[in-house]
C-alpha cells in the first residue's frame, strides 16, 4: 500500500575471464557503463569460468559483458554459459562478449546464447544503445 | 481480542503466489532466489515488503558485523580475510558491501569485489555489492533487509561493509550487532575527526596496515580516546545517564553529567588490552560492574592476514557480552523501533508527497507563499489536515466495534 518509488538500476558484471592480462578495455568499458547510469560490479582480472558465474549469480545482473583478448573463447564463454544454466541464471541474463573474436567463432558463440559480441572499435554508444534495448525484462 | 493495547496487524502485506515460491526457495537454499530477493529490495519492487514481511521470522540466527572505515583503509581487503576465517571454521558467510553512486548518472562502478580473492568460487560465501542510489535514509533500511535475507538463508555470519563518511553510512552500520572501526595508521588528525559520530558507534577498532610508520601511535591516540569515552558519559548509554543526572541534580546538561560510578579507578584493564590479544574470555569485560562494553583497538594487516584471528576473537567476545548482559535485548528493541520508525516516517511522507501533488505540486505552492498568498503553516495544515482527519475517523470507527 506504499507509494514509494521503484528505482530499478541495470547492473552489469564487466568480466575479465582466463590468462588475459589486458584489461584496459574493461575499464573504459565499465566506466562508460557506470556514465550511462549502469551500476557495473568488475571482476578483475585472471578468473574463472565457476568465479564469473558466481559473481554473475550473487550480484544478479542484469547483463554479462565478458571480454576476452586471449583467443580462448571458444573454451571459455561455454563454461560460463553453462553454469548460468546450472544455477538457473541463464534465461534472464543478457550476455555479451567483447574482445577479437572471428567471424566463424561468432556465429557459434550466438548460438550458444551470447546476445552479441563487440569487435574492437565499436562505438561506446552502440553496445549501450544494444543494453538498454535488449536488457531482460524481469518480474 | 484485539484491545487498544494489542492491536492486531491484520494489514500485514500478502504475498503473491510466485513470491511465495520465491521465499519457499530461499528459504531452501537457492542462491538464485535469495539474489533475486535482494535485487527486490534494492529496486523497491512492488511486493519485496511481503517478502521481508515472510521472511523475518526465520531471521535472528545470524551475527551482524558492520565494517566501516575511511576509503583506502582496507576494509575491502579485510572483509576477504575474515570470510575466509570464518569459512575456516566452517561458518558460512554472508557479505553486503555498498558503493557510492554518482548523483549525476546514478552509475556506480561496485569496486569491492574485486577484493574478495580469497573466497571466489566459493559459493558459501555470498557476496553481493549495493550502490547507495542516492536514496535518503532509504538506504539502512534496503541494507537492514538486505541482511534479514542473508540472516533468512541461513548464513552464520554476516558482515555489511561501508564508507564511513556521513549520516547515511553511521546509520548503516548501527544496524549491525557488532561494528568494527578500521583507521589506517598516520591518519594522526583523521582520528581526531573521528569523533564526530564514529567513535560512538565503534565496538572494535582497528588499526589496519599496522606494519606501516606511525600504526603505535594511532593505536595509542585511539586507545586514549576510547579511555577518555569511557570516563566521560559512558559511550551508548550517554543520554540515558544524561537525562538521569539532570533529574537528580535539577540541571547541569548532559555533556557535563559525569557519573561517578562504574569504571573510574579500575584500571580500565590496561594490560589486558594492550596484549591486542587474548579477548576470547568476555569475562574480563563482564567483570566491570556496571556491565559496560570496553572498545578493544587492534591490529591488522589484511593483505598479509595477520591480526584477523585476533579480530574474529573480539568480535565473539563481543557477541558473547551482548548475550550475557542482556544487552542484546536492549540493541534489537532499538533496532527494531528505528526500523518501524523509518518505514511509517517514510510511508507517512509518501502520503504527504502525493498530497503535495494533488495541491498542484511543490513549486506551484512555494510560488504562491513566495506571493504572501498563502504561508507555510498553512499550506501545511490543509496538506496533513485530512489525512489526520481519515486517521481520527478510523480510529472512531474501531473504538465503536470494540466496545
Amino acid at each position: 500500500m506504499s507509494a514509494e518509488q521503484q528505482e530499478r538500476a541495470v547492473r552489469c558484471l564487466v568480466a575479465k575471464v582466463g590468462l588475459d592480462g589486458h584489461d584496459r578495455g574493461a575499464h573504459v568499458i565499465a566506466r562508460a557503463f557506470r556514465d550511462a547510469g549502469f551500476e557495473v560490479v568488475y571482476s578483475g582480472l585472471h578468473r574463472a569460468p565457476e568465479d564469473i558465474v558466481q559473481a554473475a549469480v550473487q550480484e544478479d545482473v542484469d547483463v554479462l559483458g565478458i571480454s576476452i583478448l586471449s583467443g580462448a573463447h571458444n573454451t571459455l564463454v561455454p563454461k560460463v554459459i553453462e553454469g548460468l544454466k546450472e544455477y538457473d541464471a541463464f534465461d534472464d541474463t543478457l550476455v555479451l562478449v567483447g574482445g577479437i573474436i572471428p567471424d566463424e567463432d561468432e556465429a557459434d558463440l550466438k548460438e550458444l546464447g551470447v546476445a552479441e559480441v563487440f569487435g574492437p572499435g565499436t562505438p561506446m554508444e552502440e553496445t549501450i544503445e544494444f543494453i538498454r534495448n535488449n536488457v531482460p525484462e524481469r518480474a | 481480542m484485539a484491545g487498544p493495547d494489542a492491536p492486531a496487524f491484520a494489514d500485514a502485506p500478502t504475498l503473491t503466489d510466485d513470491d511465495a515460491a520465491l521465499v519457499e526457495d530461499l528459504l531452501s537454499g537457492s542462491h538464485r532466489a535469495l539474489a533475486r530477493v535482494i535485487t527486490k529490495i534494492e529496486n523497491r519492487t512492488p511486493g519485496y515488503r511481503a517478502i521481508v514481511s515472510a521472511l523475518h521470522e526465520h531471521t535472528g540466527g545470524a551475527d551482524v558485523i558492520g565494517i566501516t572505515g575511511s576509503p583506502g583503509a582496507g576494509k575491502s581487503t579485510l572483509v576477504d580475510k575474515l570470510a575466509a576465517a570464518y569459512r575456516d571454521r566452517g561458518d558460512t558467510v554472508g557479505v553486503i558491501a555498498v558503493d557510492p553512486s554518482s548523483p549525476y548518472t546514478g552509475g556506480a562502478v561496485l569496486g569491492d569485489r574485486i577484493r574478495m580473492g580469497s573466497n571466489v568460487g566459493d559459493m558459501d560465501v555470498f557476496f553481493r555489492s549495493m550502490s547507495a542510489r542516492g536514496q535518503l535514509g532509504g538506504l539502512s533500511t534496503a541494507t537492514a533487509d538486505a541482511v534479514k535475507a542473508l540472516d533468512a538463508f541461513g548464513k552464520d555470519v554476516v558482515v555489511l561493509e561501508t564508507v564511513g563518511a556521513g549520516q547515511n553510512e553511521v546509520d548503516v552500520v548501527r544496524t549491525a550487532d557488532t561494528v568494527a572501526v578500521l583507521v589506517q595508521p598516520g591518519s594522526g588528525d583523521d582520528v581526531q575527526t573521528l569523533k564526530a559520530g564514529i567513535l560512538e558507534i565503534g565496538d572494535v577498532f582497528v588499526v589496519n596496515k599496522a606494519d606501516m610508520d606511525g600504526a603505535q601511535r594511532t593505536v595509542a591516540e585511539l586507545e586514549e580516546m576510547v579511555h577518555r569515552r569511557e570516563g566521560g558519559t559512558t559511550g551508548r548509554g550517554a543520554g540515558h545517564h544524561g537525562a538521569a543526572s539532570m533529574a537528580s541534580t535539577g540541571g547541569g546538561g548532559s555533556a557535563t553529567g559525569h557519573h561517578d560510578g562504574g569504571n573510574h579507578g579500575d584500571g580500565h584493564h590496561d594490560g589486558d588490552r594492550a596484549s591486542g590479544s587474548g579477548h576470547g574470555d568476555s569475562d574480563a569485560h563482564a567483570g566491570d560492574s556496571d556491565d559496560s562494553w570496553t572498545p578493544d583497538v587492534l591490529e591488522t594487516v589484511a593483505n598479509s592476514g595477520d591480526g584477523v584471528a585476533a579480530l574474529i576473537e573480539a568480535f565473539d567476545a563481543h557477541a558473547a557480552h551482548l548475550r550475557e548482559s542482556g544487552e542484546i535485548e536492549t540493541t534489537e528493541r532499538r533496532r527494531y523501533a528505528e526500523e518501524i520508525r523509518t518505514l511509517v516516517r517514510a510511508d507517512v511522507g509518501a502520503l504527504a508527497t502525493a498530497e503535495i501533488e494533488r495541491h498542484g505540486g511543490i513549486d506551484r505552492l512555494a510560488e504562491r507563499v513566495r506571493d504572501r498568498e498563502t504561508d507555510p503553516y498553512a499550506v501545511a495544515e490543509a496538506i496533513v489536515g485530512p489525512i489526520a482527519d481519515c486517521v481520527d475517523e478510523e480510529r472512531a470507527d474501531d473504538d465503536e466495534r470494540d466496545d
